[in-house]
């Protein structure tokens, strides 16, 4: 089967700087996969790059097999893509810039039932023929995935799609979204809510500084990592030089420490012991998908 | 009436289009809509606007200056005004709704389409020359309710108004293209744009101008285009329509392939 999204050593140099430095990745039809990154890692980048509009300093990016330089045409039919930016278009109310969406991708009358769909699917169907303009942020960030949505493609790129959404109509566009990946469609997400990719995605793929350093189910990428988290509330102390290499945060003297097995619990409780710091509460956390990010790309 | 509904349902509902060229006929639908929407602005006013050059220079011209034999100065000034007009808001279109749609950013869902740039840029052309059409055609249709206006060639009448509103429809392409801010495009409009069509021969024949300024006119593109149009009318021109059509169409085609380089290479529309 071909390949929904193949990266082929895409490189791009903005001037002096080398923003993506020979990334490599295949995602397979039918996939939910999240990029994530902290900001500036070339996840826009590469996004961009795929949308055809950026191009690429070398290598070659294809949409289930058409390359999007050149076979730029079928390989946009293709893709459908949510802009980070909220932007729009003032003239036209939402069942208008749905149909003109579709339109430009030459789909006519037969695919109003599609448009209503989605209107549905996303909670649009009463602000259908509301002007964009008066739309709230959270609609008009709908209103957006809609757009991309409007030709039905099936590769979907949703590049930090629930920024500025509040979590009922998030919960709804997510339900609209897994529908869609159900039923055939693959779905890159680039988000800086790491529970969403947590939850959502088959797989992970981590950049940093143009990169991709992590790549990997997300089942995979949180056994391989983290471990389980320890909170220990210790108040401000200062830590044993041999219990802070793991120590993972820390807020209102509740220190955070990374295990990479349950072994390590002895170590950091005799150490403090030693230190005479006395523990007032310990609570013991599975590790999650933030957890992997901050060991990967460090702290912003 | 039943056809022009029908006309009207077959626009809005495109049925009638093959798949292979939707996607620039709705373009072309959303860029006469987007023009529509804000009929009094973007058709309204610069028909009020020519009607009142036409009432203040007739009103102060007339009886004291003869251009061509036979042709009272008021029934000069009008052809010169349609094309003028034609002229500015094909370029206003294409250019207006570029830089709008770039400073919006909503120019993404266009850039994110399989349109080709061939497809992009007759679809913006288009809208601009229909949208200097109507504007002509509205002065035209007002002016023509006070004054007895001939038309000696129609077909040059046609040919002048689809060749300059086609030309500064291209025009504006550029200009939306390169501008990245209101402020720049305001210098197209002012010193480029506004020079050229007032010092064309719209109120005035060159033939009235010294000898040097008679040389300088004739590097100015829009003398042809509104020279040629007016031909149309009288059937008098300042120089031969024929050698006016050579030059706008040679200056169209120029202008529309350097058009098309630049949507190819995306230039300032794609890094």
């Amino acid at each position: 089967m071909t390949t929904a999204i193949q990266i082929n050593r895409i490189h791009k140099h903005f001037g002096a700087l080398h923003a993506l430095k020979g990334i490599d990745l295949s995602i397979e039809q039918g996939e939910f996969f999240a990029l994530l990154g902290p900001n500036g890692a070339g996840k826009s980048t590469l996004i961009n790059i795929l949308a055809g509009l950026i191009k690429p300093s070398s290598g070659d990016i294809s949409v289930l097999g058409f390359d999007v330089v050149e076979q730029y045409r079928q390989a946009r039919q293709l893709l459908g893509i949510v802009p980070q930016e909220l932007v729009f278009d003032p003239f036209f109310n939402v069942r208008e810039m749905l149909r003109f969406q579709a339109g430009y991708f030459g789909r006519g009358p037969e695919n109003d039932a599609w448009v209503d769909e989605i209107l549905a699917g996303l909670g649009l169907a009463d602000k259908a023929n509301t002007n964009m303009r008066k739309l709230s942020g959270g609609m008009k960030r709908r209103a957006l995935i809609a757009q991309a949505l409007a030709h039905k493609p099936p590769v979907i790129v949703l590049d930090e799609p629930t920024a500025g959404v509040d979590v009922e109509l998030r919960q709804t566009m997510w339900a609209f979204i897994k529908k869609l990946n159900r039923q055939g469609h693959t779905i890159i997400l680039t988000t800086h809510y790491l529970e969403e990719a947590e939850t959502l995605c088959n797989r992970v793929g981590m950049m940093k500084q143009g990169e991709l350093v992590a790549l990997d189910s997300t089942a995979n990428l949180l056994n391989k990592f983290s471990g389980k988290k320890l909170s220990l509330s210790l108040g401000e102390v200062s830590l044993p030089e041999a219990i802070r290499p793991m120590l993972r945060g820390q807020e209102k003297g509740v220190h955070t420490f990374a295990l990479t097995d349950m072994a390590q619990i002895e170590l950091v409780l005799s150490s403090l012991r030693t230190a005479n710091i006395a523990v007032a509460d310990m609570q013991l956390h599975e590790a999650d998908l933030e957890d992997v990010f901050l060991s990967l790309v460090g702290k912003q | 009436m039943p056809a022009l509904n029908k006309l009207r349902d077959a626009f809005m509902s495109a049925t009638t289009i093959s798949p292979k060229y939707r996607g620039p006929w709705t373009l072309l639908k959303k860029e006469m809509l987007r023009f529509w929407r804000v009929g009094f602005q973007t058709v309204a006013a610069p028909v009020i606007t020519a009607l009142l050059y036409l009432l203040i220079f007739s009103h102060v011209l007339e009886g004291r200056v003869q251009v061509y034999q036979d042709v009272p100065y008021t029934v000069f000034l009008i052809p010169g005004l349609i094309m003028m007009s034609v002229l500015q808001n094909a370029f206003a279109n294409s250019s207006s709704s570029l830089i709008q749609s770039k400073v919006m950013g909503n120019l993404i869902f266009v850039l994110l389409t399989p349109l080709t740039h061939l497809q992009f840029f007759c679809a913006f052309l288009c809208a601009a020359i229909i949208r200097g059409l109507v504007v002509g055609l509205c002065i035209y249709l007002v002016a023509v309710c006070f004054v007895d206006l001939p038309i000696s060639h129609p077909w040059m009448i046609v040919a002048f108004a689809l060749l300059g509103s086609a030309l500064l429809g291209t025009f504006g392409i550029i200009a939306g293209i390169w501008a990245d801010r209101f402020d720049q495009m305001a210098v197209f409009q002012n010193f480029i744009i506004m020079p050229l069509s007032f010092l064309s021969g719209v109120f005035y024949s060159i033939h009235s101008l010294p000898p040097f300024w008679q040389s300088v006119s004739h590097l100015n593109p829009f003398f042809y285009m509104i020279d040629g149009f007016r031909y149309g009318f009288f059937g008098q021109a300042d120089i031969s329509p024929w050698i006016s059509l050579c030059i706008v169409t040679t200056a169209f085609l120029l202008l529309a392939w350097s058009t098309l380089k630049m949507l190819k290479s995306g230039y300032k529309l794609r890094a």
